[in-house]
């Protein structure tokens, strides 16, 4: 196929993916931002999930205070923003409509759509009113948009590429995710504690129980709360959840599980000169097969994720040379 | 004006036999009903990404970039035989054309004969000297061709079909062809019951076959792709259509090198070789080596593969010498020399300012008449007299003046009208028709075309940017 067709299809699932992330992660913490906290611990929530997003030099430009609003709008609105959910999904649609040609109708119908309703939402401010719901209608579109490709595509290297970006894109968004907890230097010690459900006559709920709801509304964000339960029939203890996203193969959102989709779609388009972009993604998901939480953990996990994160940049820039923008 | 012809009743108001069955059940149908199935249209319309982009405006989400064509749901309806014999015409028409293509790039016959004069070929701003002696596949220049065409009645009372322009370069409109049948299928099943409309969803197929049968050096699996300027382009939702419906690449500029002599696109898996290339993108800007420096919309080097013979370029090079308004009063008599056949179908009446006596009786009957520049296009650079002001005409006649050889003149020919739904309920709108002409190893033209129709009352420019929209177009079968 036309590299750049691949091109397009690898970001029309990226940014797809994006948007769905983004929302993701606003939902946990529009949901945090319902316990009770100090203004302190509420405005380092959404400072956090600026800062993962690599975001905060672009927000201080236009802004002088963080509050829940002002993050909310700039996250979901703002196409200044080039991870705003706006932005997202009119650049999914911007690179389907470059390849329509290339895509199902039912494809192509599905991402127009979702553009089109997102107009009427911005204009309505429906983020405003009623956020939770408004993260809800983007997650849904996603979930159309993906199923509708793997319902629809047939299975050949366009379906490889749009099935590489979306995982590419997850494995990278899962990663920041949890980081958001780690970002500032945390103490390991403190990941093995078990919450309490205690609050301070203030109040304010404890660190503990706070790790509680924290890790919980993580999970949620996920969708991974019930699997949770299902696969430890235990009570939220962060290194478990910090194990199910990394390394369980099983769970649809983990980077073990995003990296063995990058790896199988890579396989299905290897051309036999990407060797070297084979080696790095698979050496990368050995390392996530074989891992064990524990020395994750005492390695730092903020360390790794960040290495995390680079490798994964590095796979998206040799994906992209090896395929999609070759020299002549 | 109430000598229009129209294309649903007879003068008496009686209906013609072709539209009885339609107009018995239009007339049961509720206002609002029709209005319902009209937001319907534009609901799906919209949903499905039929739009056109309009160049230079944009709102804040860049929503208002894309608009749609304005739909029609009552069809234009023409009867078997008007068509057999439009159908004959036309292939009769673009075949004349393709030859005089031929002999305006090798032995220029036309001219030593005296028909049409040098200068009308040789200073054509549409004359290509790089396409002098290039043998193209099966000495066909125009593929696809789509040729207006209107119906205004005669002296006696009869509706006349006249070829107002012939479109030989990158005519488009076919999806809108496609994608209105679809439409009323959807809104108005029923009446396909009742109704024999021949078919028109196998055009893709057909364009495929014609494509495939020009490709160079018999491959025998040539891979054909439509070139596209970007989805920036106005008719991009028709490119990534028909490339769609084909199965083949839309490629762009970018996609495309050459070496060795063969065009390639770049791939995923490597360079892979281009045969036929369906191109949507004007001669001007297909090769920054022989046409214009500035153009990244082509590929350099393009001229030189097609020279030698190693791909098909469709509409080849060159082919607007032949649809040029200056060139258009010369189509009859270049049917009798190439066929040595009467011409089918007519020709507006027309005089060319480049004659004397007829630049005397233009500038004379000016307020009568309809006034073009010679490459003028979309219903821009003309006049039409009788409803012009004085200051335009006043205008027109001195741009004539300067420059007698730019303008042709017309009879303002009052366009048929079709029974049309619009807010005070349906009322009659001028329309005209573009068939689409294919040739290949054959000449193939799918029963229908795309209906026109000035939404305006009274008004007769039917261009989309120009507020004119569109209608189904059903021809019947026997």
């Amino acid at each position: 196929m036309l590299s750049r067709t691949a091109d397009h299809l690898f970001w029309m699932s990226r940014y797809t993916e994006r948007a769905e992330n983004t929302a993701r992660m606003l939902d946990v913490n529009v949901e945090m931002a319902l316990l009770p906290q100090t203004s302190q611990t509420a405005t380092a929530a959404w400072q956090g999930l600026l800062s993962i997003s690599e975001l905060d030099a672009l927000y201080k430009d236009t802004h002088s205070e963080i509050n829940a609003k002002q993050v909310i709008a700039f996250m979901v609105a703002d196409e200044r923003n080039p991870s705003s959910v706006a932005s997202c999904l009119k650049a999914a649609r911007d690179n389907a409509r470059a390849v329509r040609g290339a895509l199902t109708t039912e494809v192509w119908e599905t991402q127009n759509q979702t553009w089109l309703e997102l107009s009427q939402l911005l204009k309505s401010k429906a983020y405003e009113a009623d956020p939770t719901k408004f993260f809800e209608w983007v997650k849904f579109r996603s979930h159309l948009s993906r199923g509708v490709a793997i319902g629809t595509m047939l299975q050949d290297e366009a379906y490889n590429f749009v099935r590489m970006g979306t995982f590419l894109e997850r494995a990278d968004n899962t990663a920041r995710l949890i980081d958001v907890k780690f970002h500032s230097d945390v103490d390991p010690s403190s990941l093995t504690s078990h919450y309490a459900r205690k609050t301070t006559k203030s109040g304010e709920v404890t660190s503990q129980a706070a790790d509680f709801y924290y890790w919980s509304a993580i999970l949620r964000s996920v969708s991974g709360f019930e699997i949770y339960r299902k696969v430890y029939r235990d009570v939220i203890k962060p290194e478990r959840v910090a194990e199910l996203l990394l390394l369980r193969a099983d769970m649809p959102r983990s980077l073990h599980a995003s990296l063995n989709g990058i790896c199988a779609n890579l396989q299905a388009v290897d051309t036999g000169a990407t060797s070297e972009t084979m080696r790095r993604a698979g050496r990368l998901r050995a390392e996530l097969a074989y891992a064990d939480i524990g020395e994750l953990l005492a390695m730092g996990l903020h360390a790794y994720l960040t290495n995390f994160l680079d490798r994964i940049n590095d796979l998206g820039s040799r994906i992209s040379r090896d395929f999609l923008l070759p020299a002549a | 004006m109430n000598t229009e012809f129209d294309e649903m009743r007879h003068l008496n108001g009686t209906v013609r036999a072709h539209y009885q069955r339609y107009e018995q059940w239009l007339s049961q149908q509720p206002h609002a009903l029709m209005g319902q199935r009209r937001e319907e249209a534009e609901t799906i319309f919209h949903r499905v990404g039929i739009t056109f982009a309009v160049y230079g405006e944009q709102d804040a989400h860049g929503a208002g970039t894309e608009r749609l064509i304005p739909f029609d749901v009552i069809p234009r309806i023409i009867p078997a035989h008007e068509w057999q014999h439009m159908e004959r015409g036309l292939a009769q028409r673009v075949n004349a054309l393709n030859r005089f293509l031929h002999d305006v790039y090798h032995q220029q016959d036309i001219v030593k004969a005296g028909i049409v004069p040098a200068a009308q070929i040789f200073q054509n701003e549409q004359f290509r000297p790089e396409m002098l002696g290039v043998t193209v596949p099966g000495h066909i220049y125009s593929h696809v061709s789509g040729v207006d065409m209107v119906r205004a009645r005669d002296a006696s009372g009869q509706g006349v079909y006249y070829v107002l322009e012939d479109n030989l370069r990158v005519p488009s409109g076919v999806s809108y062809m496609l994608e209105n049948r679809k439409m009323s299928m959807r809104l108005f099943p029923q009446l396909f019951s009742e109704h024999k409309v021949a078919p028109v969803a196998h055009y893709p197929d057909v364009l495929l076959e014609t494509l495939r049968s020009m490709a160079p050096n018999a491959s025998e699996d040539p891979t054909v792709v439509v070139l596209t300027p970007g989805m920036y382009n106005s008719a991009y939702f028709e490119h990534a259509f028909l490339a769609q419906q084909m199965g083949v690449e839309l490629v762009q500029g970018q996609d495309l090198f050459v070496k060795d002599s063969f065009v390639y696109m770049r791939t995923t898996r490597g360079p892979k070789r281009v045969d036929v290339m369906y191109r949507r993108v004007d001669d001007d800007y297909l090769d920054a080596m022989v046409f214009r420096p500035d153009s990244s919309l082509g590929c350099a080097g393009l001229m030189a593969v097609y020279r030698a013979g190693n791909v098909a370029i469709c509409n080849a090079m060159g082919t607007g010498v032949a649809d040029d308004k200056s060139i258009y009063p010369y189509v009859p008599k270049m049917i009798e020399f190439y066929l040595g056949e009467q011409p089918i179908l007519h020709n507006v009446p027309t005089f060319m300012g480049r004659n004397p006596n007829e630049l005397s009786y233009i500038l004379a009957n000016i307020h009568e008449l309809v006034v073009k520049q010679v490459h003028g296009a979309g219903g821009y650079g003309m006049l039409i007299g009788p409803t012009a002001s004085k200051a335009q005409i006043a205008e027109f006649k001195a741009a004539v003046t300067a420059n007698p050889s730019g303008y042709i003149a017309q009879p303002t020919l009052s366009l048929s009208t079709s029974p049309t739904f619009v807010e005070q309920g349906v009322a009659p709108r001028h329309i005209d028709l573009r068939p689409f002409v294919l040739c290949g190893a054959q000449t193939h033209i799918v029963a229908g075309g795309l209906t026109r129709v000035a939404l305006q009352a009274g008004s007769l420019v039917v261009n989309s940017s120009q507020g004119g929209g569109t209608k189904d177009t059903w021809v019947l079968e026997d």
